[in-house]
């Protein structure tokens, strides 16, 4: 029951995604399938917030170091979840105007959009922003031409770097019509559709084995890791 | 009080005095709204619809000065200033901002999952009816319960028994459904998508005419394509040594592979970058008004 279970509801339904590819009568079960993922997927969100919850309650009701941010997780966490459950500030859909629920959650103006709007926007693409500075600095110390391949790697990233800013449009502009393919920007085109393409292509193919030998391993039950030890 | 606190603490006065200083004289920081009265046909119910309007278009008619919005406004700029803080050193704002964004953004994710998970597809295939009354009413009158949606209903409250002392092994069930969805998924379509059609696209002619004549460029091209692929794909070939002529070949396909990653990591510096430019965008242009940008 433990294990022998989930390894039938594994091979299961990835055996009946794979077959409903090749049978047109079967064409919506993977449709089907794929909103049965989308609704277990909302019940681990609610498993998640659950375990949030647990985390920083234990760590506010234990004084430990750093409660005080965990408290203010929680009231974030908590103010967030009920704005979006219960539609605050959120109009009625114009076509249902009878129906207070009717309205999309996400509206304009609701207190789920401003917070989205004015919380999470500015500080999710601050904290990605703030990895233009590590990035240069973790590439100034780490990247050195000690050798050929690091040379190659240093000079394709300069290159394309100054073929996609005015910068290095403008250092080449100066090149006469003959020689246009050195400019800066037409060199990164290069790179890209040519050298680029070469060497993501085998990527993708190389990644494309390896999930389907993956995907095999687990839905013939060869890799059972997933289960755990006990 | 060190000297360098003492710098900083001059800084923020400074710069807070600066502030309210412009924002007394209306010269930034502020949101208006344009307002709109809802009165949709056949129905008695109105309401008044609030949109953004730009700092150009106060003063016009329906335009007025918003207070919820243009909390947002510092709120946001506030945020991320606390989050650019963190380059000087770990401090208290950055952990107040990160801790908000944490728990902002399990609430967001919850709220996302319960209405186009549980309600949109669960309730509104397990029933209908009650979810036509109450907040789809767009549902058409002869959808019926489809009682295979009992399945992912059951799946999902497996899921819960992981917060159980006991019996968390039920839990393996949706995680096996997951395995198994995600599996059997992704094996066709990175079967057809990144390998059958990454190799149809690399079999390409080595010597191409265009308009009857000798195209050098494209074939020097192909030529190059097909010899990358080739060369990477034995670098990754690893049941053989790498040693005789598969050396060199295994050689050349670490430098196409190199060129590869260095334009990965110079695509990744620019979009981090544009990021930046971004937020810097938002605090010059959306909240201190020093530069135009719309």
């Amino acid at each position: 029951m433990k294990r022998t279970v989930p390894l039938i509801i594994c091979s299961l339904t990835g055996f009946i995604l794979i077959i409903s590819w090749f049978l047109p009568a079967a064409e919506s079960w993977g449709e089907k399938v794929t909103h049965w993922f989308d609704i277990v997927a909302a019940f681990a969100f609610v498993l998640g917030g659950a375990n949030l919850l647990k985390i920083h309650l234990q760590k506010i009701s234990n004084r430990r170091i750093g409660w005080g941010y965990s408290a203010v997780t929680l009231t974030a966490f908590l103010v967030t979840l009920l704005a979006g459950l219960f539609k605050i500030n959120v109009n009625p859909s114009m076509n249902y105007p009878a129906y207070s629920w009717s309205g999309n959650y996400l509206d304009e103006g609701g207190l789920l959009w401003w917070i989205y709007e004015y919380l999470f926007v500015p500080l999710s693409a601050t904290l990605f922003a703030m990895l233009a500075f590590y990035i240069t600095s973790a590439a100034f110390r780490a990247f050195r031409a000690k050798n050929i391949e690091a040379s190659i790697l240093l000079f394709t990233a300069f290159l394309i770097l100054l073929g996609r800013t005015y910068a290095g449009s403008l250092i080449t502009s100066g090149l006469p019509d003959s020689l246009a393919f050195l400019r800066f920007e037409n060199l990164t085109i290069i790179i890209m559709s040519v050298f680029n393409l070469a060497g993501s292509r085998a990527i993708t193919i190389g990644i494309a084995l390896g999930v389907v030998t993956t995907s095999l391993k687990l839905l013939l039950a060869v890799d059972r890791s997933y289960l755990g030890s006990d | 009080m060190k000297n360098s606190s003492l710098l900083w603490l001059v800084i923020f006065l400074l710069a807070g005095g600066y502030l309210i200083f412009r924002t007394s004289h209306g010269d930034m920081g502020i949101s208006y709204v344009k307002v709109t009265t809802i009165s949709p046909e056949k129905s008695n119910v109105q309401w008044t619809q609030y949109s953004k309007a730009s700092k150009k278009e106060a003063g016009e008619e329906n335009v007025q000065f918003s207070w919820s919005r243009t909390i947002g406004l510092w709120v946001a700029a506030l945020s991320t200033l606390a989050i650019f803080s963190f380059l000087y050193g770990d401090n208290v704002f950055y952990k107040i901002s990160e801790s908000v964004f944490i728990g902002a953004s399990a609430g967001y994710a919850m709220a996302v999952g319960f209405w186009d998970g549980i309600v949109n597809l669960l309730l509104r295939n397990l029933t209908p009816g009650l979810m036509r009354e109450s907040i789809i009413p767009s549902i058409p009158k002869e959808n019926h319960a489809d009682w295979f949606f009992i399945i992912p209903l059951i799946l999902g409250v497996a899921m819960l028994a992981r917060l159980l002392p006991k019996g968390g092994w039920i839990a393996r069930w949706p995680l096996a459904f997951f395995i198994g969805a995600t599996a059997g998924f992704r094996l066709v379509v990175f079967f057809h998508a990144d390998f059958i059609i990454q190799i149809q696209s690399t079999i390409l002619p080595l010597i191409v005419f265009t308009d009857g004549s000798f195209d050098w460029q494209t074939s020097l091209k192909n030529i190059t394509i097909i010899i990358g692929v080739l060369s990477c794909l034995v670098y990754f070939f690893f049941s053989v040594e790498h040693t005789g002529i598969i050396r060199p070949i295994s050689r050349l396909g670490i430098w196409f592979l190199m060129i590869t990653f260095g334009a990965g990591f110079g695509y990744t510096v620019m979009g981090r970058i544009a990021l930046l430019a971004a937020r810097l965008e938002f605090l010059f242009s959306d909240w201190l008004w020093l530069i135009d940008v719309e």
